[in-house]
């Protein structure tokens, strides 16, 4: 999952502090392991550096200032482009995809979209592996059944997402609050 | 571009206060195997049904190799299923009386062929769909998907120009359902027939040339030949 992507997502649901994204992601995305505030800022003066997000204002504050970071419109189409780019199919990609939807809907862009890219991407992997296993020998077989189950394994989680995204706008929207 | 063997465009199918379609759509073309995919109640059968001639629609159109179907009075729709159309259901729904032999002879004898020239032609299917073996038992004597099989062979002995597959492998294990599959689908190839194959199994529809989903009664098509054209 890109770290960086992430927080240009949060940051273009509204311009955040520091402090503001950790939040965020923790709330979302952490599932128990936070972000460190190091890992944070390093990522964000590389988004600055690149020129994906901005100071948007400077605020005194009890300690040091605090800076409002704000996305730009490259930044935007970084992020976009990440979204609807669908993930190559491989094991274990829930954590990416879960974190791709929830920055859909933070973001007003089509989750159902975002699902069905995907969805059509696995059923294409899994067609190619089904034609290798008809023309291969038993171990071929062997071996692309592994995939397969895996990536059924992955569609379903899709379907499942799709089918519960009313409930999961509700709960993003209600952590957001 | 020519026309499609049979399509449906923009069907509609009301049970009473439910909506079971709204506006489906599928076209398909002679030889390809399509996946009809979808949750429970998504309509997905329901299409199946309406694209074979044996629920009328509501609304919306369904034409077969030009023809509208819901146009053709009942005999002809009832000549269409005996002739061009095979059908494959979960449950083979073998006549546990007969013999496999004789249940895949029967569409041929329903047809007016002679027995010993129906049973010939049921006997060179079964072989060809190895379970041979088979042929003198009674459904009730072999296994799920054997019968499956056997139900298979039965859909495809008229040489259908298109097979309707409904949940195929929904009441088999997976190397039973995986065997049916492949010798559908390499069957299905070598005779050209088209087949819609209505699963909620991605590792079904992965036999297929392309799937459409089936949501609240609606269609989403996605034309899908490679990994690579997926991300256009």
């Amino acid at each position: 999952m890109s770290l960086g992507q992430t927080i240009l997502g949060l940051l273009e649901a509204h311009p955040r502090h520091g402090y503001d994204i950790k939040r965020a992601y923790d709330a979302h995305f952490a599932q128990g392991r936070s972000l460190h505030y190091g890992q944070v800022y390093s990522t964000l003066s590389r988004l600055l550096k690149y020129g994906l997000v901005e100071v948007e204002g400077v605020e005194p504050g009890d300690g040091p200032e605090r800076k409002r970071y704000a996305i730009t419109n490259a930044g935007i189409t970084d992020v976009n482009r990440w979204l609807v780019t669908p993930e190559d199919p491989e094991p274990y990609l829930q954590n990416t995809l879960y974190t791709k939807v929830v920055l859909a809907l933070l973001t007003g862009r089509s989750a159902h979209d975002l699902l069905d890219t995907q969805r059509t991407q696995h059923l294409c992997r899994m067609r190619e592996l089904t034609r290798r296993k008809e023309e291969g020998d038993l171990v071929d077989s062997l071996v692309c059944d592994h995939a397969l189950f895996h990536l059924d394994a992955d569609l379903r989680w899709l379907e499942l997402t799709a089918d519960r995204l009313d409930d999961l706008t509700a709960k993003v929207t209600a952590d957001y609050e | 571009m020519s026309e499609p063997l049979l399509s449906a465009r923009k069907v509609r199918k009301q049970y009473g206060l439910t909506s079971a379609l709204d506006g489906a759509s599928l076209a398909l073309d002679a030889g390809e195997t399509v996946a009809v995919m979808g949750p429970s109640g998504s309509g997905k059968s329901t299409l199946l049904h309406i694209m074979a001639g044996i629920v009328r629609p509501d609304g919306g159109e369904v034409r077969y190799r030009g023809e509208e179907l819901s146009a053709m009075g009942d005999a002809r729709r009832s000549a269409l299923r005996r002739t061009d159309f095979g059908f494959l259901f979960q449950f083979g729904r073998l006549v546990p009386e007969l013999t496999c032999l004789e249940n895949v002879a029967l569409p041929l004898r329903l047809g007016g062929l002679r027995r010993r020239a129906a049973e010939k032609s049921a006997g060179q299917w079964l072989e060809r769909l190895e379970v041979g073996d088979s042929a003198a038992k009674r459904p009730g004597e072999v296994s799920g998907g054997e019968g499956q099989l056997v139900a298979a062979a039965r859909a495809l002995v008229t040489g259908p120009r298109v097979v309707f597959a409904d949940e195929p492998t929904g009441a088999l294990d997976s190397l039973a359902g995986e065997r049916v599959m492949r010798l559908l689908s390499a069957a299905a190839r070598e005779t050209r027939a088209a087949v819609v194959l209505v699963t909620h199994e991605a590792r079904v529809a992965a036999y297929a040339d392309r799937e459409i989903v089936v949501r609240d009664g609606r269609t989403r098509d996605f034309a899908s030949t490679s990994s690579t054209d997926a991300l256009r």
